[in-house]
């Protein structure tokens, strides 16, 4: 009579079940205290129980209608897979390929892109320095008050000086916290962020960064103070201005992979454009911190013009060379 | 039941392993996930105003700038870095998704990268922030209808995970990420295995047996499960009409369920092994 012997689910079922048991153990003590705290036994145990405890999974599926055993199968399986197909690398090896391999890869593997914001900041700088010079009114049109804090094509050629070399009261650590919300920041944070609206409102944004710096430049150089403005931009500009390009070039890839996804759906293609594009992204935070430091402390320390020149191009070359030069290739980790 | 099924399988997503088995993971619910994000906007503006405190009082001998500017740098990690450190860790959860068991997996068969989780959170800028900055924009320095469709369009990325559907933020979609249900694995015991302990006189017919199909079988086995009184009555009643059980006089109704239960189930495995699945009471099979 059916029902009067024991089920074969329930025997499945019971002679399992201690494995199951031991690799929610282990999952537990993974997660809790990381894979060094396993013992060298459930190390061994671990890759047996998670295939035992998946093939019991496919067992229970074609053959149990207990629904409890299932439903625990299906939940314990998909924390084993993540546990074990999850990201291993440690903290500090994971900074370190970072650093070596993959931040100026992905550098590299957008320099088309950063060719074209390159291009769109340089316009616009262009168009505006003209514009700026011919009818200072322009000035107003490209630079709000609150960006310009004084320095207007009205101010004498002694106010725009003090400007350059002397920054108010406040010391350079609290500039350096400051910065990090200031305007450049978000500016950068936003080009990536909306560029997947087919690269639109990062194009836009980089043109706005560009009229800012032609303008700034033209009202500067109008009072004999081009060289001087120059000295004050390259010394963090090399470093803020190269981190909102390559923020601009994050943006647009990954707008140009939305619009055009070619054999890939859109999503697909989204997202793999994000990979690279938000390494590339995460460099750029570090650059912003890196341009933030040269502002707070850079530019109140050194007032010599030439000295602001070679910092300028000193780090600019540093740059280059470590995004874009040779490097040896290293086997896929 | 059967809307609680549907609903199921709508929210069913497929992930192979490596091995070759369907995981069939479920998506996380967006009542979830609006809850996981408030609990960890309330940690991480407790941790906030904890450390104002503490900075404040501990702070004021080396001068109130220095005091203001730590706050400020603390407030920049805290707020960027809190998601990104806990969703790299194994767990891939921060303490407001473990709180309503969820968690960020990758949408492919690929790792949950490093990369992937930053793209994943540096998303959150415009999702949440930009749409707020729009709402909170004051009407002096800028014109109200520029704020209006501002909002309006920062609107598309605050609503975007309610209009696909995998429920990606715009976040989710650029870094290749979901996020899914991770319940506690719990193992409910055996209802088969109880009945050894039920009187011997539950012997039902071949044809008693045949009269119901597996999701009749599962529903049993929520009716059991849950053991309300007035629907465990109802269910046994049922069954005994559509099987023709004389019920005895000392019989329990939940006991007839469990018996009825073990040897359904019984029978339906059998019939299973030898590769026919009877879905439910109208399946002639």
């Amino acid at each position: 009579m059916a029902g009067q012997i024991t089920l074969k689910s329930h025997r499945f079922r019971t002679e399992r079940e201690q494995g199951w048991r031991d690799l929610e153990i282990i999952l537990k003590a993974i997660e809790g205290r990381g894979i060094k705290s396993l013992t060298d036994e459930q190390i061994v145990a671990l890759p047996r129980l998670y295939r035992s405890t998946l093939s019991s999974l496919s067992v229970a599926r074609a053959t149990s209608l207990d629904q409890g055993v299932i439903v625990y199968l299906e939940s314990l399986s998909a924390r084993a897979y993540y546990v074990l197909y999850g990201s291993q690398h440690g903290l500090g090896k994971r900074m370190a390929t970072f650093f070596l391999r993959d931040w100026p890869l992905a550098a590299k593997t957008l320099w088309k892109e950063t060719v074209v914001s390159v291009v769109l900041t340089i316009l616009a700088a262009i168009i505006a320095f003209v514009l700026v010079t011919n009818n200072a009114d322009w000035f107003y049109t490209f630079v709000p008050e609150s960006l310009a804090s004084g320095r207007t094509p009205v101010a004498s050629a002694e106010t725009l000086r003090e400007t350059l070399y002397y920054d108010g009261d406040s010391s350079g650590l609290g500039l350096f916290a400051s910065y990090l919300f200031s305007h450049n920041s978000k500016v950068a944070m936003f080009c990536f962020a909306l560029g997947f609206a087919f690269c639109i409102p990062t194009a836009i944004l980089l043109l706005y960064n560009g009229f800012v710096l032609g303008s700034f430049i033209a009202v500067f150089s109008e009072k004999g103070l081009g060289f001087e403005v120059g000295g004050w931009l390259i010394i963090h500009g090399a470093t803020e201005i190269f981190a909102i390009i390559l923020a601009g070039a994050a943006g647009i890839h990954i707008g140009k992979a939305v619009a055009f996804p070619g054999e890939l759906t859109r999503t697909e293609s989204a997202s793999k454009a994000g990979g690279t594009a938000a390494l590339l992204m995460a460099g750029v935070v570090i650059m912003l911190f890196f341009a933030g430091l040269l502002e707070g402390f850079g530019r109140q320390l050194i007032t010599s013009d030439w000295l602001r020149y070679a910092i300028g191009f000193g780090t600019l070359t540093v740059w280059l060379i470590y995004f874009y030069g040779p490097r040896r290739v290293e086997a896929e980790s | 039941m059967a809307q609680v099924l549907s609903q199921q399988v709508i929210n069913q997503r497929r992930l192979i392993t490596p091995e070759g088995i369907n995981l069939q993971v479920q998506l996380a619910d967006i009542g979830a996930r609006i809850a996981a994000y408030t609990v960890d906007q309330l940690i991480i503006n407790f941790g906030l105003i904890a450390a104002f405190f503490i900075i404040v009082l501990g702070g004021i001998s080396a001068g109130p700038e220095v005091a203001v500017t730590i706050f400020i740098l603390i407030n920049f990690f805290i707020r960027n870095f809190y998601y990104m450190f806990f969703e790299m860790g194994p767990k891939g959860a921060t303490p407001g998704k473990r709180l309503t068991k969820i968690r960020v997996a990758s949408r492919t068969h690929a790792r949950l990268t490093a990369n992937a989780v930053f793209a994943r959170n540096a998303m959150r800028e415009i999702e949440i922030n930009l749409p707020l900055s729009f709402l909170l924009m004051s009407g002096e320095s800028v014109d109200g209808w520029i704020a209006l469709l501002g909002l309006l369009w920062s609107g598309i990325f605050l609503f975007f995970p309610l209009f696909n559907k995998d429920r990606l933020r715009a976040g989710d979609l650029i870094a290749g990420t979901w996020v899914v249900r991770a319940p506690k694995p719990f193992l409910a015991s055996d209802l088969a295995a109880e009945k050894e302990n039920l009187d011997s006189h539950f012997v039902f017919t071949p044809e008693q047996v045949e009269a119901y199909g597996v999701h009749e079988l599962h529903v049993l086995e929520n009716v059991i499960r849950a053991n309300e009184k007035q629907t465990v009555m109802d269910v046994a009643n049922r069954i005994r009409k559509k099987i023709n059980w004389d019920k005895s006089v000392s019989e329990a109704d939940l006991d007839f369920l469990k018996a009825y239960y073990a040897a359904l189930r019984g029978r339906l495995e059998t019939r299973l092994l030898f590769g026919v699945r009877r879905k439910d009471k109208f399946d002639k099979s």
